[in-house]
């Protein structure tokens, strides 16, 4: 079956909705054009894309860290309007967030980043706290490093860490930006697991970004493949984006250097930059994109 | 007609400036509760930012007091008034140089390491983090450095005019010979704990406000690059120097200008 591009079906079990979502950081460069998606309930969405396609932002427009600039984000039925705090800080009670850089409080403990949602959200007796924080860090295999300070953690450790973070109250909406960089290759085949297990085991809605394919490919219920723009090319099944036939979306997943898919960023012809050409068109500065 | 959009973008642009600084200071107070019912917070931030700037603190009253002892001793010579060097470096430490100074080093030292921890907490997500786990960075982080800002000034200011007391005390009487007794009585005399310590326990207090929101803004609005961190904290001493400065002139012309 091809995959189909642009919306999924219309359904009741959607958890999220991106309805016509357009955004830029400043209006003339717009990251998300026109972006339509649905994320289903219960299951792993991988959203895959190269570097600068728009999906850190579109997980920071889920969370309501940016407003779109037109269209709307909905969560569980509910337009999130970031100007409404009230309604942002109660969504957000339901999700946890697995950033790039981890972005761990380097000013605690291993264990006190990861007690520290616990402490801040929940009345848990620090008993029971330091019970959950330390199965938290036992799934991530790093149990013995609770003592450490985050300057004597390694970057794969950190991610690991802001991994036991982002999923120590359990949320309902875990998003994980690019889980699987820097990791190792048996934390990685870990961290994917464990993903899917904590999807399967909480009933959480997984929403996951990344560029590594073949471990998205391997957990995910549904995958959806972005380009520059924040472009839907293809989404469907791993099963359905493997076998299809398009010729972007065979270049994306199988890494593939030459195909519809540039690798370079728009510029004039090399020629031009060196010199060596005549620049096609009279006021364009030297060096800058077309 | 390029020039005129110029003006007016550049106008727009300050107004818009002054309005997010207007809006940030009023949701600061408005975390202040918040951070106050975080007391453990608010006293680890106390730690960093009072305790740890008392060093210079103390170091620069010592050496202010020193060299107001000199140089007031010489010129109160010349008109037969050097019994009153005791008042002078009193009031001068008291209800000038006390304040204005602690706030100055402060900006310098407790200001820019502010605006650089909470620049780099941007830079490093920690404040995106924060927001995502449906905690406000404002009453999380600043509020609890705020009212820790605004207490400790006050303290390290009365330190400051102490120790500079005391260092003008070693010149005038060790090295000059100035009588103890009279060094001391005509403070005791002359100087009204209200209006001239009063007075300047409310300047520090002022100042502490200032130098710990303009700091903590420059931190929150910096860009999360390392030029705009460090382009935040110059901005951070600038800012919070000219505006210690400038309240100083207004609070004193209102404080001080009817005779006693």
């Amino acid at each position: 079956m091809r995959p189909t591009p642009g919306v999924s079906p219309l359904s009741s079990d959607d958890l999220i909705e991106i309805d016509r979502v357009s955004f830029g950081y400043d209006a003339s460069r717009l990251i998300l054009n026109d972006l339509s998606l649905r994320f289903k309930r219960g299951q792993v969405t991988s959203v895959l894309g190269n570097s600068g396609c728009g999906k850190t932002t579109l997980l920071r427009l889920i969370g309501g860290v940016h407003g779109a600039n037109s269209g709307r984000v909905v969560f569980d039925g509910e337009v999130i309007d970031v100007r409404d705090r009230a309604q942002l800080y109660r969504l957000r009670r339901r999700l946890g967030m697995l950033f790039q850089f981890g972005a761990l409080f380097t000013d605690l403990t291993v264990y006190d980043n990861v007690a520290f949602p616990l402490r801040e959200m929940t009345d848990l007796p620090e008993g029971m706290v330091h019970d959950i924080v330390l199965m938290k860090l036992n799934a991530v295999g790093l149990r013995g490093a609770a003592p450490l300070k985050i300057s004597e953690v390694s970057g794969g450790m950190a991610r690991r860490i802001a991994l036991a973070r982002a999923i120590a109250l359990d949320p309902e909406l875990i998003m994980y930006d690019e889980p699987f960089a820097g990791l190792d290759l048996i934390s990685m085949g870990v961290a994917a697991k464990l993903i899917r297990t904590l999807n399967d085991v909480t009933g959480a809605t997984t929403l996951l970004i990344s560029h590594d394919v073949p471990e998205c490919m391997a957990i995910s219920d549904w995958v959806v493949l972005m380009a520059a723009g924040g472009r839907v090319v293809a989404q469907g099944t791993p099963a359905e984006l493997m076998a299809s036939t398009d010729p972007e979306v065979r270049q994306f997943v199988r890494g593939e250097p030459d195909g519809p898919v540039k690798f370079h960023y728009p510029a004039p012809d090399i020629a031009v930059d060196f010199g060596l050409a005549p620049s096609p068109s009279v006021g364009v500065a030297r060096g800058a994109v077309a | 007609m390029n020039w005129l959009a110029s003006i007016g973008a550049r106008a727009l642009n300050v107004l818009a400036a002054w309005g997010r600084a207007a809006i940030f200071f009023i949701d600061l107070l408005a975390a202040l509760p918040a951070g106050l019912r975080r007391p453990m917070l608010v006293i680890e931030q106390m730690h960093a930012i009072g305790n740890r700037s008392l060093l210079i603190i103390l170091a620069s009253g010592m050496a202010v007091g020193f060299v107001l002892a000199l140089q007031l001793y010489n010129t109160l010579i010349t008109f037969g008034a050097a019994e009153s060097l005791g008042l002078v470096v009193n009031l001068s430490l008291v209800r000038e140089l006390g304040p204005v100074v602690t706030a100055l080093l402060f900006a310098g030292r407790a200001g820019t390491s502010l605006t650089a921890e909470i620049g780099l907490m941007k830079a490093g997500e920690q404040i995106a983090a924060l927001e995502l786990m449906a905690l406000d960075p404002r009453q999380r982080v600043l509020a609890p450095r705020f009212i820790a800002g605004m207490l400790s000034m006050p303290l390290l200011a009365i330190l400051f005019s102490a120790i500079g007391i005391l260092g003008a005390w070693l010149v005038a009487v060790g090295l000059i010979g100035i009588d103890a007794g009279n060094f001391w009585s005509i403070q005791q005399n002359a100087v009204d704990v209200w209006r001239d310590v009063g007075n300047g326990v409310v300047k520090s207090a002022v100042f502490g406000v200032i130098c710990t929101a303009v700091a903590l803004y420059q931190g929150y609005e910096t860009e999360a690059t390392p030029e705009g961190v460090a382009y935040a904290t110059t901005r951070t001493v600038v800012v919070s120097s000219l505006a210690v400065l400038g309240m100083d002139f207004l609070l004193t012309a209102l404080m001080f200008s009817a005779p006693s």
